[in-house]
């Protein structure tokens, strides 16, 4: 008898994966725990992840390496039961900070992986009249369309987050990309009830985001809770740490003293900093971001 | 997405709790909506260091007079049109509260963003203009929260400095509004007259209100309560996938209602198959211990092997949801061509989905005018109560039994279309299970197969118009009784002569046929017999739905004789026909045929006589535990 659904991505798995067993004890029928903040987030990015891996052919989960893309493995171990039961895609600008290396080539081993570490072009097939940091920026995107190409993924998981940045607050959960893999502000389905518009044209491909609901806040409450490893350079050293990591070029440290992650949580809890205002290419027009968007970036 | 947000909330890192409150707000295009979010902000001190200043500095670029609405418009392309275009997200605090912000445009065009946005919601915000009063889309917008469940409404009659902060302009809308959202069982919390623009009854009751004795925006706000999960509901489990990675078979899903713990019995719907739960499955911990409650998601492994589906519900035994083939719901409909009597769908109730067609369409409406009455069809951003007819059973309750699992979303050309709740099941088309005492059979199974020296089954022979079907069916039928047991043959024509004689060569009604066989095959079987059927049963889902069915009698073999063979043979001329044109709905020339890909057995009759292949079937039957080995038999009876 088959019991997994002919054309989803659940075919084809294999891997066994590291669990803890329990040891057995009594336990009495009382009333749930209630579920508390973080317990809802968890709850609900579960929902997301399987419901991608139900529903889509082909999919990938986009791991930058950072806080974010760390928590989304993490809560897709949890959805299956230990493993990422599909690739972990790192579009490599080549660019990244060497801490950033060390981590991936870490973790990918002890979280069993299975990595596809994808170049991008050089700086020169990219529009040129982008301003210089979105123009770098825009150089992961062409990366990204020529790693789509390669594999034929019909589903990307990506880390993004509505309270990150304006333009990234418009977005859906299962978000349908166009063929070149451009984005359509104006003819977004809808979504509600826990729906999600899961079938994209052919050729094109679905953004699925897992922690779109998810805040700053929430990502590292929920790190530190979790015990999930991080990047140190997110603490601070010599009066400054980064809040979010990019290329090591267009991304800057803010200041802080947080050198734990509780005293992240109660800088946060004070500052009225954008949490991207390390990213260079942020501020360097109005709506360059919304074009870079538009164009595929995540 | 559609959280549950508990009174557990944030942990702050001083280690206090704030409620999380999700709100939306809503109304007519102009009427305010983003200059209130631009004002909430700016009362409770949640704008970012610098955001004001620079959306300042670039009015000033354009050459515009600084709006509070232009804290919004983040997006270029809302600039230019001068209009909200979707869904931002933003937080504030009032005192007791966290506030969520779901910013909905008020751009008639776009409702199915405000849908989208306000499905999320806790509650809303009702914005009117005080000068232009209740307007279509103010109306519309009510209904909707209605139909989205939204029950926390405040109202806010915006703009009251443009006619003077007159109470009696005032207390005319509100009786208005108030009156319209009652009709829908909403009461509104509030309804507050506030200027946006100036800030009076936003954060303060200023002198220009004074007649205004109510809360403040801040004030309503800081008093909705977050949804609460519900786990006093009866236990809904929709499954969403079985994982089996390891040795271990996990029931996925999240608990939409109610709760379970590792040892509850329970009943699997729409199949009403019944089981245990063994375990509840984690990681890294696992298993854990103790009682889970609605919103969680989970996995569970039962105490034995069903055929489990995505799908299905999973309920207590003396709870379960209802199974259904037909439904009554109370839609809103968001696709540019109009919903209309006979229209093929696609229907989803949590992750189950099926194929539908409209039955029926009753009270379609504008909510925005509601005078306009018809009953042909639902035309955009219109709603209406319409009769469902499923290709495949589903589990449901109505809405007002459960409000997570009685809601139904429509899917056309891949794309959701339209959404809402379900009023009723089954409207009269079949009797609900609860309503059926069946009465047992006098014997007991081991009784018959004691003299049958066979288990009861069901062997299902699916492949092509003349691959061979009844041929075999009819020689297994000889060869079993020859050994003194009891099969009895089905044939899907002959069966279309009287009992189906109803159908057609439909997708649904051939799903029908095959569902009619299952059900008398696997009565059959229940009582000791073999039940042969023969049927083409091109489908894999009806096949996957009469396996489902019969459960563990079921014995698929495919009679997968090469379609060239099959023509050649055409006995009843089937073929001929229907190269001719003659034959619609002709399973065979086509693709149609969707190949077994779990079959017990595979036959291809072209390589071999009737009785190697009967051979086989009777080796197939023994080796699966139906028909028992003589020698084996005996000596467990010395």
């Amino acid at each position: 008898m088959h019991l997994l659904k002919d054309d989803s991505a659940a075919n084809g798995l294999s891997s066994p994966a590291f669990t803890v067993r329990a040891p057995a004890k009594e336990f009495s029928a009382d009333l749930a725990p209630s579920m508390d903040h973080l317990d809802q987030l968890e709850a609900q990015s579960i929902y997301i992840f399987r419901e991608a891996f139900g529903r889509l052919k082909k999919i990938a989960l986009l791991w930058s390496l950072g806080k974010d893309s760390n928590v989304m493995i993490w809560l897709a171990r949890k959805a299956f039961f230990g493993r990422l039961p599909f690739p972990a895609l790192h579009v490599d600008t080549g660019k990244k900070f060497p801490e950033m290396y060390r981590f991936r080539d870490h973790y990918g081993k002890e979280w069993e992986l299975d990595l596809r570490v994808e170049p991008c072009p050089p700086i020169d097939a990219v529009d040129p009249t982008l301003p210089p940091a979105a123009r770098s920026a825009a150089r992961k995107t062409e990366g990204l369309k020529m790693a789509l190409g390669k594999y034929g993924f019909d589903g990307l998981i990506a880390g993004i987050r509505r309270d990150e940045e304006a333009t990234r607050a418009k977005e859906r959960v299962f978000s349908p990309r166009g063929l070149e893999g451009n984005w359509d502000v104006r003819d977004q389905p809808p979504e509600f009830w826990d729906h999600f518009n899961a079938s994209p044209p052919q050729g094109a491909h679905l953004r699925i985001h897992p922690i779109l609901h998810w805040t700053e806040s929430d990502i590292w409450a929920y790190t530190k809770r979790e015990n999930i490893p991080i990047i140190p350079l997110y603490l601070s050293q010599n009066g400054k740490r980064y809040r979010s990591l990019g290329d090591q070029d267009i991304t800057n440290p803010v200041a802080s003293t947080a050198s734990n992650i509780d005293e992240i949580l109660v800088e946060l809890e004070e500052t009225k900093v954008p949490e991207r205002a390390g990213r260079a290419l942020d501020h360097e027009t109005e709506d360059a971001f919304e074009r870079l968007r538009v164009a595929g970036y995540l | 997405m559609n959280m549950i947000v508990t009174p557990a909330s944030p942990a702050t890192p001083n280690g206090t709790t704030r409620p999380q409150v999700r709100i939306v707000i809503v109304g007519h295009v102009d009427h305010g909506k983003s200059t209130l979010v631009g004002r909430l902000l700016h009362e409770t001190g949640s704008l970012p260091d610098g955001k004001l200043e620079m959306l300042k500095a670039v009015s000033a670029r354009r050459g515009m007079p600084f709006e509070w609405s232009f804290l919004l418009d983040a997006l270029q392309t809302e600039r230019d049109q001068g209009i909200t275009i979707d869904t931002t997200q933003i937080r504030f605090r009032t005192n007791s509260r966290d506030i969520v912000l779901i910013d909905a445009p008020g751009h008639a065009e776009f409702l199915r963003n405000m849908i989208t946005g306000a499905s999320q919601a806790d509650g809303a915000v009702l914005i009117i203009d005080a000068l232009e009063g209740v307007r279509d889309q103010t109306r519309r917008h009510g209904y909707l929260l209605h139909l989205l469940g939204v029950k926390q409404v405040a109202v806010v009659v915006n703009k009251m400095d443009r006619v003077d902060f007159s109470a009696e302009r005032f207390n005319e809308i509100s009786d208005e509004i108030s009156a319209h959202l009652l009709g829908l069982g909403v009461k509104p919390t509030a309804v507050i007259p506030i200027s946006a623009r100036d800030g009076d009854g936003v954060a303060e009751r200023t002198d220009r209100i004074g007649w205004y004795k109510g809360p403040t925006v801040v004030e309503a706000l800081d008093r909705l309560e977050p949804a609460q999960p519900l786990e006093a509901l009866a236990l809904r489990l929709p499954v969403q996938a079985i994982y089996k990675f390891d040795d271990r078979r996990i029931v996925a899903g999240r608990i939409e209602s109610g709760s379970l713990i590792a040892g509850d019995e329970i009943v699997i719907m729409p199949a009403g198959k019944i089981a245990r739960i063994k375990t509840v499955e984690s990681w890294p911990v696992t298993p854990v211990a103790g009682r889970q409650g609605a919103g969680r998601s989970v996995g569970i492994t039962l105490d034995r092997e069903l055929f489990v589906e995505r799908g299905d519900i999973i309920a207590h035994a003396n709870s379960a949801p209802r199974e259904t083939r037909r439904l009554r719901a109370r839609i809103f409909w968001l696709h540019d061509k109009p919903l209309a009597k006979g229209d093929q769908l696609l229907v989803r109730c949590g992750p189950k989905e099926s194929r539908a067609t409209v039955v029926a369409i009753e009270k379609a409406v504008d909510p925005g005018e509601l005078s306009s009455v018809e009953n042909k069809a639902i035309g955009l951003n219109h709603v209406g109560e319409i009769d469902i007819s499923l290709s495949n059973s589903i589990a449901t309750d109505p809405y007002t039994e459960n409000p997570r699992t009685g809601r139904i979303v429509i899917e056309v050309s891949g794309r959701i279309a339209g959404g809402g709740l379900v009023l009723s099941v089954d409207a009269g088309q079949r009797a609900l299970p609860v309503d059926i005492v069946p009465v047992e059979s006098a014997l007991r199974p081991d009784e018959r197969s004691a003299r049958y020296q066979h288990n009861g089954a069901v062997v299902w022979l699916t492949g092509l118009p003349a691959s061979g079907k009844s041929t075999l069916a009819k020689a297994l039928e000889r060869r079993l009784f020859s050994n003194g047991g009891s099969p009895i043959l089905l044939d899907g024509d002959t069966l279309r002569a009287g009992l189906n004689s109803d159908l057609g060569f439909s997708a649904a009604d051939r799903s029908e046929n095959i569902r009619r066989l299952a059900e008398v095959a696997t009565h059959l079987a229940r009582n000791g017999h073999i039940a042969i059927v023969a049927a083409v049963s091109p489908a894999r889902e009806d096949r996957a739905a009469a396996r489902h069915i019969a459960d563990t009698s079921f014995r698929e073999i495919h009679v997968a004789t090469p379609a060239g063979v099959c023509e050649e043979r055409d006995p009843k001329g089937h073929y001929k026909k229907a190269r001719a044109g003659a034959l619609a709905s002709f399973t065979g020339i086509g693709n149609d045929y969707e190949t077994p890909q779990a079959a017990e057995l595979v036959i291809d009759t072209s390589t071999r006589t009737v009785a190697e292949a009967a051979d086989e079937i009777e080796q197939m039957l023994k080796t699966t535990g139906v028909l028992f080995d003589e020698v084996v038999d005996l000596a467990a009876n010395i």
